[in-house]
């Protein structure tokens, strides 16, 4: 089995359209300069709805992270055991990613990784994290 | 004569895998068994407050609940905050009578999710409180989220995995002494540290029980006091905090709500933390009571789990705290798990918690925490 596709929406559409051609976005506002993720259609900062697309370094590094052992569904057992992180991107943002590594046991607090995307279904590429060099 | 609204009745159901048994079943025997306790018919109930079920989810959950108990109360409604319903739905009953809408609130709620859907269904169901667009995808649950806060808390405050652990110990420890408790076999931390990884660094014994199992309370005026005929239990202050849903938007993962739903509740009590004889706090997973009582401030931070090892959690330690076993031994069975705190808040304060009474227990501190420590609602009962 796969892993569940998001479903995507209005307002998610065009972060995961960049991000099946390879591109990470994340919004920010053109009023008083919040960085922003999920995306939304307002600001969670100043309440506007001058929010703007802005292109992240795909850069960051690990807040946490877990291992998981027990899948929480069919989708994801003939994975375990995965890891899961919160990442701090460098632009200011937080996503949660799956770290790719050979070797879980490199994993972190702190230690900078890098997104690549991983596709998983067509036209949908979801990004994760590898651990940098 | 005080005009805090009380409590005035209390009730559970058996606790664990009850086969055949059914959502709104429990719901009912919880109900009949509150009603009993307070000495009042199902007719004088005028409001009803229920939650939810994973066994058997409607979008009216309490139309449903009073069909099946054949009551046809003024006022129902139904509340969804995950662990944090049980004292959102006190705390509202506690609103509804002050404003004069009710005078009598049946809080009841009850799932089969153990014996009525899979253990996997019961584990896939839960773990659909991830973002569906930006957590799902990379499988995420429940454990796995309150693992990424267990990480990142182990990593600034020195909490180590033994530490977890005398929290699930403790937690057996005080079950054992409770005659309904899903699990009363007692373990030590090496039987935790053994048990098997689910997401690190968390094991199968850091997480709660999967129940079936029922709860109710009543919630009734000061005016009421005449009607019941129990010792009434005082609802002396309520607050509420609620800072995210996902943990991907948590605002920190070492510092949560439940510091300002606490100090609300115990600032309209007109109490403080030193003040409080017997805690019921939620405890889905040993960090989450960790977090909650260095984030409250019952410990300063990192110092709950060696004060844990020390017994301080213990019936006469500086805490009593989760004394009938909490979600962790005596069982969890949805919002019920958070209103079996509340039951045994109440049973303290009267006196009839038996051979794990907190002697002279006045003034008792009850929370829940609802999603991944996303919703908080605090609760200061006192005795009357
Ligand atoms: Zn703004």
């Amino acid at each position: 089995m796969s892993r569940p596709l998001p479903p995507i929406d209005a307002d998610t559409r065009p972060f995961w359209t960049a991000a099946a051609a390879g591109e990470l976005l994340h919004q920010q506002c053109r009023s008083c300069g919040h960085t922003q993720f999920p995306p939304r259609r307002i600001c969670v900062a100043c309440g506007g709805d001058d929010v703007e697309w802005r292109r992240a370094s795909g850069e960051g590094r690990i807040h946490s992270f877990t291992v998981v052992h027990r899948a929480p569904t069919d989708a994801f057992r003939s994975k375990v055991p995965y890891a899961i992180a919160l990442v701090d991107m460098a632009e200011g943002f937080r996503m949660m990613m799956n770290v790719e590594t050979d070797d879980l046991s490199a994993l972190a607090i702190g230690a900078p990784i890098k997104v690549v995307f991983e596709p998983i279904g067509e036209g949908v590429a979801l990004p994760q994290a590898r651990l940098a060099r | 004569m005080s005009r805090s609204p009380i409590i005035s009745g209390v009730g559970h159901t058996a606790v664990g895998k009850l086969e055949g048994s059914t959502a709104m079943g429990l719901h009912a025997e919880a109900a009949r068994a509150a009603l009993g306790d307070a000495g009042i018919e199902p007719k004088d109930v005028d409001a009803v407050l229920c939650a939810y079920s994973l066994a058997a989810p409607h979008l009216m959950l309490s139309s449903v609940f009073c069909e099946y108990f054949g009551i046809r109360p003024a006022y129902s409604a139904a509340i969804q905050a995950g662990g944090a319903s049980a004292c959102i739905m006190v705390m509202q009953a506690a609103a509804l009578v002050k404003a004069g809408y009710a005078r009598h609130v049946l809080v009841v709620c009850g799932d089969n999710r153990l014996s009525g859907m899979s253990r996997d269904g019961a584990v896939a169901a839960l773990a659909e409180v991830g973002h569906p667009q930006f957590e799902r995808p990379y499988g995420i649950s429940v454990p796995a989220a309150y693992a990424l806060v267990a990480q990142r808390y182990m990593h600034e405050f020195g909490v180590t995995p033994e530490q977890l652990a005398e929290v699930a110990v403790v937690h057996r420890r005080h079950a054992q002494r409770h005659p309904d408790a899903q699990m009363r076999k007692p373990i030590t931390v090496a039987d935790v540290m053994a048990s098997k990884p689910i997401a690190t660094p968390l094991r199968l014994l850091d997480c709660c029980l999967i129940s079936d199992g029922g709860a109710a309370v009543i919630v009734s005026a000061p005016e009421a006091r005449s009607d019941v005929r129990k010792r009434p239990i005082e609802i002396l202050g309520a607050g509420q905090k609620n800072t995210h849903e996902h943990i991907l938007a948590a605002p920190s993962l070492v510092d949560f709500g439940c510091r300002d739903a606490a100090s609300q509740a115990l600032g309209r009590a007109g109490v403080s933390l030193g003040d409080i004889d017997v805690a019921e706090i939620y405890d889905s997973f040993t960090i989450t009571l960790v977090v909650e009582l260095e984030s409250i401030g019952f410990f300063g931070k990192g110092e709950a789990g060696p004060a844990i090892a020390a017994g301080a959690l213990d019936l006469d330690g500086r805490l009593p705290c989760n004394t009938h076993g909490g979600l962790l031994s005596f069982g969890h069975s949805g919002a019920a798990g958070g209103l079996f705190h509340v039951v045994e808040a109440v049973r303290q304060l009267r006196g009839e918690a038996e051979a794990r009474q907190v002697s002279g227990a006045e003034l008792a501190f009850v929370h829940g925490d609802g999603g991944i420590l996303s919703a908080h609602c605090s609760l200061v009962l006192g005795r009357a």
